[in-house]
């Protein structure tokens, strides 16, 4: 298929029903209103589900019933929307039901603003509901990008039985870009033995995350963990930028900072110092050991976010040793610019002995 | 040749509930089940069970279920009915679960017209937590956050469900009925079996308020119960058919 226009929201709600998906439950909220708006028009031309929720918290459990049933299904909000869905969430991480959730972040707390943000790092990464439980959470960082992890979102929620969250900012959300789909059948889930679909000649199948039980909550319990630590060990996505030649600072930046910091990287490449990226893409899985090694070849560390520090706290759980780790952030859809970024590296050049 | 006369419903598992001596639960169950039977739709069946006194329900049902979080489970039903409109689905809830965490997902999914059935328990009081009071506790009602009997200039007047929804444009089926004599468990078995019908049919939302006796958390033997469903209760929640999506009755 040729490339497209498309924006980021239009992009990754296409992207689901290439992926064979056929069911959206969700409820509108800035900035990704135009993922349910596309869905209202394109759901009906290819046989599927759209149906406006009540509320987020009425989505996420829509999401429950219907990956219980045994469908591909996702829903999409952003970060207000998302602190709703977070029972739901723990639901479905509890009941091991496959489920995809579009983030299209903006600032917070509360009611924040509308302008992009990257500050539900931790809402994502480390929580989104009660319980121990994860998601994967991809970070794209181009439309193009967006497109293809959310297609691959779907089959990785199938293979681990449980939520995976796309979260861009809200630049990936709104800008548009060429994005090309490839023209194949949507892959095949896999069977789904496990689904309330009618015990016909078959035991009952139950849905349910309720363990009075404590042996048997903590053998649960012991069982996810174990598969959580399988897709931290499989599923880890990561870009290495500009690190073929030697570098004094190491940028560790993810979604559309990390474009931001390539262009930054391209100026003070003319002014012939080289510094390197690491983009993280899966932010759980964090690539921990990948950020140690690179920052091992780098006098420092500079972390470069939209929200006041949040990725920076796993940058600093990979234990970079004596390497500092400094830290460039805003927040309230504030985005850096690229002369903001180079100047902050000169500074630390200059302030670490390294000259120019 | 021996004949079977009676015999327990097979949407029954042969598990022993574990409800108090005298809750009516285990006989609203047991109607459930036997409506499903009666229209042969076992195989069919999604229940989608609550958090309260019945959040054990899916190791009574003998069909699939599916455990919802408080007061979520018209959203549930919702997703699967919608996934699977070939499915019978149904939720079964009490009135902590319906009335009051649960009353955004219940008026939308009666609005949307979703084409399932609820069974909704009512008796007055939040059974599993051990007798606080609900949306439905009745006026004077000392329940162990009502000490002083519910008083309904600070907690407003006991919730009427199912005149609240008949209120709604969209068609559906609204019943009251009762099941601690047995004069009303005919008409109330007769109601579970129509809800079910209509959605074989297709026709509407249905749901079907059932009173029922919390003798436990009520304080009172299993007889003295029966006794105060009948002059507390039954006044103020009245019995009867509400609304009916055909326009004959309507």
């Amino acid at each position: 298929m040729a490339k497209v226009l498309m924006k980021g929201c239009e992009a990754l709600a296409e992207a689901a029903i290439r992926a064979g998906c056929r069911h959206f439950f969700g409820y509108p909220i800035t900035p990704q209103t135009e993922v349910p708006e596309y869905l209202a028009r394109r759901m009906p031309e290819v046989g599927g589900v759209f149906l406006q929720a009540e509320s987020e918290v009425a989505a996420a459990n829509m999401l429950y019933g219907a990956a219980g049933a045994g469908v591909r299904v996702f829903t999409s909000s952003s970060s207000p929307g998302v602190s709703l869905m977070a029972e739901g969430l723990s639901y479905i991480a509890g009941a091991e039901l496959p489920v995809v959730i579009i983030n299209i972040v903006r600032g917070g707390p509360g009611l924040g603003g509308i302008l992009p943000a990257q500050s539900d790092y931790f809402l994502s990464t480390k929580g989104g509901g009660h319980g121990d439980f994860h998601a994967v959470v991809f970070a794209p960082s181009t439309v193009q990008e967006a497109a293809d992890l959310m297609i691959l979102a779907f089959d990785l929620a199938d293979k681990y039985r449980g939520p995976v969250i796309v979260m861009g900012d809200g630049i990936i959300g709104q800008m548009m870009e060429p994005v090309e789909f490839s023209d194949g059948p949507p892959p095949e889930p896999p069977p789904k033995p496990w689904a309330t679909t009618g015990a016909k000649g078959r035991k009952p199948n139950v849905i349910n995350s309720l363990y009075l039980d404590p042996v048997q909550l903590e053998a649960v319990s012991l069982r996810l963990k174990a598969k959580y630590e399988d897709m931290a060990r499989t599923e880890l996505r990561y870009e290495l930028f500009s690190m073929d030649q030697p570098y004094d600072v190491l940028l560790i930046a993810y979604g559309t900072i990390a474009r931001v910091c390539k262009t930054s990287i391209g100026m003070l490449s003319e002014q012939g110092v080289n510094v390197g990226l690491f983009r993280p893409i899966t932010l759980y899985p964090f690539p921990y050991e990948q950020v140690k090694q690179a920052a091992a070849a780098a006098k420092c560390v500079l972390v470069a976010e939209m929200s006041m520090g949040q990725m920076l706290e796993d940058v600093k759980l990979a234990g970079l040793g004596d390497t500092p780790v400094h830290f460039l952030g805003h927040a309230g859809g504030i985005v850096h610019s690229p002369g903001e970024i180079a100047a902050k590296i000169n500074e630390l050049r200059q302030s670490c002995g390294m000259g120019r | 040749m021996p004949t079977t006369i009676f015999s327990a419903p097979n949407a029954l598992t042969p598990a022993n509930t574990h409800y108090c001596p005298g809750c009516t639960h285990g006989v609203i169950h047991r109607m459930v089940a036997e409506a499903i039977d009666d229209l042969g739709l076992r195989e069919r069946a999604v229940g989608v069970v609550p958090v309260g006194c019945s959040v054990l329900a899916y190791n009574y049902f003998n069909m699939d279920t599916h455990e919802a979080s408080h007061g979520r489970a018209p959203a549930v039903a919702t997703g699967i009915k919608r996934s699977r409109p070939e499915l019978i689905v149904f939720t079964y809830q009490g009135d902590g679960d319906l009335a009051s965490i649960g009353t955004a997902e219940i008026v939308h999914a009666a609005n949307r017209g979703e084409k399932f059935t609820v069974i909704f328990v009512n008796n007055a009081i939040y059974g599993m937590t051990g007798g606080q009071m609900a949306p439905t506790t009745m006026p004077g009602q000392v329940t162990s956050t009502s000490p002083r009997g519910r008083d309904v200039e600070w907690a407003g007047w006991p919730m009427r469900v199912v005149e609240l929804l008949s209120q709604l444009r969209t068609p559906s089926y609204l019943v009251r009925v009762a099941v601690h004599a047995p004069k009303y468990i005919v008409e109330a078995r007769h109601a579970i079996k129509r809800a079910f019908q209509y959605q074989v049919e297709n026709r509407c939302f249905s749901l079907v308020e059932v009173l029922s006796t919390c003798p436990t958390n009520w304080g009172m033997t299993p007889v003295e119960a029966c006794r105060w469903l009948d002059t507390t209760m039954l006044p103020y929640y009245k019995l009867g058919t509400y609304k009916t999506p055909d326009p004959e009755q309507g």
